[in-house]
């Protein structure tokens, strides 16, 4: 079993588990930093991996089915945005009531278009490909893990990238982030705090929308009731371990991917399922109370430090 | 500047009435007019609605009667924005800035300099020191906002306004958050804007402030404008009478202070350990029943800290701090409150002192609420609740209409009031108080003044931070000065003592010996 942990496979699962929570988690970070909590990222990855099957399976044209998928991404998060934002309504129980819609509505929407409940294996639904890095897919190793994954995780990347840049880099993410940390502000200069509010959503939605494509045309090319499993819930504490740093976001992602993967290779060597299955949630919220935990450790051995050091001095 | 801007005023407001939702009158038929080059003050008692007057100037409400010209012209502004355009600039009586940004990107917000699609980050830079130059406030774009002084802060809120071509400044009770050395530095900037032909509109609750620097004032009562006036032809008699509609008593009477045994006993307390230099370095003092202990220096001297220690909101990290006998570091913010008997009224009112988003007598009767008075089985008695707080209301003068009415809804110096009503009402062996006056009228900073020397002569130990020199010599017994965390002088009587004297020792140019400093400590 052992072998199976050191493996190339094994790191090449680890990134391939670790995609949809690193789309969560850059859609979980720019709503957070323009001041909304956003616990509609799983339903709305679920939303969207339904809409891209079923275009696709309708039209066969990926390109739109993926567009698809990304506006109703988008829609959801302005839909979010404008209940909480315009209407004034409490972010928690806006949330709520959002997930426990999308939950029906993808079972009706799946049972109204293929005749089933459970998956959409009726209907010939379409998906992205693995891309070989050319060059890298040779050297040995490194290109067994990194190359011949699927498009959508390369791109799962290079969003992590973007959003760094949108943030930190462009006036949009300097509003965004003005907004969130003191909306009053960004008010008395002429800003509109709910309009930057409902972009942040719209860029929310999505990365969400990507995120929920890689697991139903990407991932699968199936779209499955409940498949994104609270991934999205993961992103959202990915986002929080990683402190609003979309490398830390990303970072915290792939931990919590490695303790997907760990759970994976457990499952074939027959330990209980259902505790495997805990194992990437019980890591999470280990790793943020470990975490907290450690800072504040760190915080009071540093004060406990210094009032020696002063006695010490004193005495002498 | 051309004649024909010194011929109209800059803005006239004409008939403007504001009526909130909530059926408060703030504005009646005011009109009020400010000219090119010069600073206007505004005054009036808290809740005379000059803050709202000002917000419907920067587009934040909106007026239900009346009209605004610019430079002659009617105009109509709907938003900050407008406003902006208009070159009308807004500082507000609490910073509108973003603490985890850097001073230039606090500046350019929404107007960023720009390369192809990026922010042009120095040029950023650049801009906020060219504006900074040009009106002699000197800046440092990169640092961080949360680690700059208040005084600082204000400035940055200055030069954004600049920034964004504001010619009409309004500055909304600017200098209750100052030192008296940083009040003298915004004065400095203001006379600055004057002279670039710029207009400045002041609030404050100092008549001493408007008497310094302002060339006309417009005063304001439960709404109406009382008039306007030039301010070297009025006097501060006639000010305060305007305001108040009576005859306002300048000097309390004050008997001389006997104290008792001693309440609050605080022994080589030091705080701000693994942050570099400590905040609170080996400060020995007490407060003894019956007298007032007052704290004098530069704010950020580990005056705050030193408080929030005997609160109980900060953890004591060495050194001993004692109420009536009991240890500070072993007791909850609860037991402090109750069984030490202590009362704190924070400098953060907003944060720390009240819940913006509960009523009035809420608020009002919120320490009390668990007595026998008020609750039975953990229900409460909403009638001797209503009553208390109606009586609260009415001896405190607090400005509402209802005592059900959210605190948010009221305008700041009466939020203060809330705090002051419900903290100075309960019997208490200790009172902590920090900015007794901060952003309250005259009128009731005299009241709150007499308050606490009737608190003491029933021989309540009371301990008074103010940064506020004439007020802390007026309240104080005797007073203490602080300078980097430590104690630097104490002073047993004020008699002969000059503000002067005082300002040596908080500037740390001047401290006492060991032995003077211990006498601020009784066993
Ligand atoms: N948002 C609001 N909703 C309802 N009433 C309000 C609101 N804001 C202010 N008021 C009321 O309007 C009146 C005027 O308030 P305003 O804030 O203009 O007073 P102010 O002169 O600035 O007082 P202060 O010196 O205390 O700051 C007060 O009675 C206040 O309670
Ligand atoms: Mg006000």
């Amino acid at each position: 079993m052992l072998s199976s942990f050191l493996s190339a496979e094994f790191f090449y699962t680890i990134i391939r588990v670790s995609t949809p929570l690193i789309f969560a988690a850059m859609a979980s970070l720019i709503a957070r930093k323009g001041g909304v909590t956003n616990i509609t990222i799983d339903s709305t990855m679920l939303m969207s991996a339904l809409t891209g099957v079923l275009v696709s399976a309708f039209t066969q044209n990926l390109p739109l089915a993926i567009f698809c998928g990304l506006v109703m991404g988008v829609v959801m998060g302005i839909f979010m945005g404008y209940f909480h934002i315009m209407m004034n309504t409490n972010l928690i129980l806006t949330g709520v009531a959002i997930n426990t819609f999308t939950r029906g509505a993808t079972v009706m929407i799946l049972y109204a278009f293929t005749g089933d409940k459970g998956s959409s294996s009726l209907v010939k639904s379409l998906a992205v490909g693995n891309w070989d890095i050319p060059v890298i897919k040779d050297i040995p190793i490194l290109g067994q893990i990194i190359s011949g994954h699927n498009g959508f995780t390369y791109i799962a990347f290079l969003s992590v990238i973007f959003t760094w840049y949108l943030m930190y880099r462009t006036p949009l993410g300097l509003r965004i982030r003005a907004v969130g940390e003191n909306s009053s502000a960004a008010k008395s200069v002429g800003e509109n705090p709910a309009k930057i509010k409902l972009i942040a959503l719209a860029f929310s939605g999505f990365f969400s929308a990507l995120g929920g494509m890689y697991m139903s045309m990407g991932n699968m090319s199936v779209f499955i009731t409940n498949m994104t499993g609270g991934r999205g819930f993961i992103g959202v504490a990915a986002d929080a371990m990683g402190r609003g740093n979309p490398i830390g976001a990303m970072l915290a992602s792939l931990l919590f991917g490695t303790a997907n993967a760990v759970a994976n290779v457990l499952q074939i060597n027959n330990f209980p399922v259902d505790m495997v299955m805990a194992i990437p949630y019980v890591v999470s919220i280990a790793g943020i109370i470990i975490y907290s935990a450690h800072e504040q450790h760190k915080k009071n051995s540093k004060i406990k430090k210094a009032i020696a050091e002063a006695e010490r001095g004193e005495a002498a | 500047m051309s004649t024909a801007e010194h011929s109209v005023p800059a803005i006239e407001m004409k008939g403007i009435t504001k009526i909130y939702s909530n059926g408060v009158v703030a504005n009646k038929d005011v009109d009020f007019s400010v000219n090119y080059g010069e600073i206007h003050a505004v005054m009036g008692e808290n809740g005379a609605g000059k803050s709202t007057l000002m917000k419907m100037l920067f587009g934040l409400e909106k007026m239900d009667k009346g009209q605004i010209l610019f430079e002659g012209k009617e105009v109509s502004i709907n938003s900050p924005a407008e406003a902006i355009a208009l070159k009308i600039g807004m500082v507000h009586q609490e910073f509108m800035l973003v603490p985890s940004l850097t001073v230039a990107e606090n500046m350019v917000l929404r107007e960023e300099p720009r390369k192809g699609i990026f922010i042009d980050h120095n040029k950023a830079i650049e801009e906020t020191k060219k504006i900074s130059e040009m009106y002699n406030l000197p800046i440092d774009p990169n640092a961080r906002i949360a680690d700059l002084a208040v005084g600082i802060k204000q400035r940055v809120e200055i030069l954004k306004a600049l920034y964004r071509g504001a010619k009409i400044l309004i500055l909304d009770e600017p200098t209750a958050v100052l030192t008296p050395q940083e009040t003298e530095e915004l004065f400095r900037q203001l006379l600055i804007l004057k002279e670039h032909g710029h207009t400045v509109i002041f609030i404050s609750h100092k008549i001493r402030e408007i008497k310094q620097i302002c060339d006309r004032i417009t005063i304001l009562k439960n709404g109406r404008s009382m008039g306007v006036y030039q301010v070297k032809d009025i006097s501060e008699g006639d000010i305060s009478r305007l305001m108040v509609g009576h005859e306002v008593k300048m000097n309390l009477d004050k008997k001389p202070a006997s104290p008792g045994k001693t309440v609050l006993k605080v022994e080589h307390l030091s705080y701000g350990y693994g942050e570099g230099k400590l905040k609170l370095d080996d400060v020995n003092f007490s407060v003894r029943k019956g007298e007032i202990i007052g704290i004098a220096g530069v704010e950020g001297n580990g005056q705050r800290e030193l408080l929030e220690c005997l609160s109980g909101l900060r953890k004591i990290q060495r050194g001993k701090v004692a109420i009536n006998g009991n240890d500070v570091s072993k007791m909850s913010i609860y037991d402090i409150r109750e069984k030490a008997k202590t009362a704190y009224i924070p400098q953060d009112r907003l944060l720390f002192g009240v819940a913006s988003g509960a009523t009035i007598q809420e608020n009002l009767l919120a320490n009390r609420m668990d007595y026998e008075e008020f609750s039975k089985a953990g229900v409460l008695k909403e009638k001797n609740f209503v009553k208390t707080a109606k009586e609260l209301i009415k001896e405190f003068t607090i400005k509402c209409d209802n005592e059900k009415q959210l605190v948010n809804m009221l305008s700041g110096g009466n939020i203060q009031k809330v705090v002051v009503a419900r903290e100075l009402s309960m019997p208490r062996e200790l009172i902590i108080i920090d900015q007794p006056s901060r952003g309250i009228d005259i009128g009731a900073t005299k009241f709150i003044h007499q308050k606490i020397f009737e608190l003491r002569d029933a021989g309540t130990a009371i301990l008074v931070n103010s940064a506020d020199l004439a007020e802390i010599r007026e309240l104080s017994d005797s007073l203490f000065v602080m300078y980097e965390g430590e104690i630097v002088a104490f002073f047993r009587s004020l008699d002969g003592v000059t503000e002067e004297q005082l300002g040596e020792y908080m500037l740390g140019i001047k401290k006492q010996t060991p032995e003077e400093i211990k006498e601020a400590f009784h066993e």
